[in-house]
């Protein structure tokens, strides 16, 4: 994903990642979470990004200018990090209570185990999880908002709030006479 | 058989990619949030792992909510990248120096 030279195959292949980690989380047994996943990234979030990348009319080659450059010490940078990770977990005792196979799925349903914790036990987190998503589609819709002038929307409280006296006006002009408007 | 092993190595290195991501393409914003998600991805992966293994759900729950913080970090990253190319016509991170005041 990172090395794609084109930005839309990049969002491509940021969509196979998403779709593995689905298949990862479906092998655990996280039916939902793997559905979200599907759902919420490749539906929303990778679409999103396809749209901006498509919109957005920038030169992408001027942009990778200090990649070759940063490549070697970056990939030292990257095989570091992963092998602290790697040690850290190998040094880590996982416990018995980690240490065998997968908890075999409990006999109720995936979702209905976790919407009955939700709504419970998770229930103001869920609904501040529903608050952070309303503020930022207030915010996006906000920030990416432009009133343009050359459009004449309709402007429907000054139809409503229209009065026959406010628009007709009766004149009266006595006979050879003109009328000043 | 396949562990808990494998899933926290499948994690770090889906977390390494989004790092080495970051720090490759410094200049490129797009692709800079396309690496975080990256990095929320594989940190979602371990949340699922351990929550299945200990057989516990909150692990989902948590991942639930990293997903929901994630996507609403896309949009309003995205929200502030247009507006940012309306008004300068690039999205280089260099040119991203106009604060002052």
């Amino acid at each position: 994903m990172i090395f794609a030279r084109n930005p839309v195959h990049s969002v491509l292949w940021l969509i196979v990642a998403f779709f593995n980690a689905a298949g990862l989380m479906l092998l655990l047994g996280a039916e939902f979470i793997a559905m979200l996943v599907v759902i919420v990234y490749v539906g929303a979030v990778a679409v999103l990004f396809l749209f901006v990348v498509m919109m957005l009319d920038v030169d992408f080659a001027s942009l990778r200018s200090g990649f070759t450059r940063n490549l070697p010490f970056g990939i030292i940078i990257a095989l570091v990090l992963l092998a602290e990770i790697v040690i850290a977990l190998s040094a880590w005792n996982a416990g018995p209570a980690l240490s065998g196979r997968a908890i075999p799925a409990a006999p109720t349903q995936n979702i209905v185990a976790l919407g009955q914790l939700l709504y419970s036990r998770y229930l103001f987190a869920f609904e501040l999880a529903g608050l952070i998503l309303l503020v930022a589609m207030i915010g996006a819709i906000v920030l990416t908002h432009r009133s343009r002038s050359d459009t004449r929307p309709q402007k429907a409280w000054k139809q409503i709030a229209r009065r026959p006296g406010d628009a007709i006006t009766m004149a009266d002009p006595g006979v050879g006479e003109g009328m000043k408007l | 058989m396949i562990g808990l092993n494998h899933y926290l190595a499948v994690g770090a290195i889906l977390f390494t990619i989004g790092v080495l991501g970051i720090f490759l393409n410094r200049r490129n914003v797009i692709l800079m949030l396309m690496a975080i998600e990256l990095i929320l991805l594989a940190v979602n992966i371990n949340l699922v792992a351990f929550s299945a293994y200990l057989g516990d759900l909150t692990g989902q729950v948590l991942a639930m909510f990293v997903l929901t913080v994630a996507a609403a970090e896309a949009a309003i990253g995205l929200a502030i990248l247009v507006i940012f190319f309306r008004r300068r016509g690039s999205i280089a991170v260099d040119d991203v120096n106009r604060m002052h005041g």
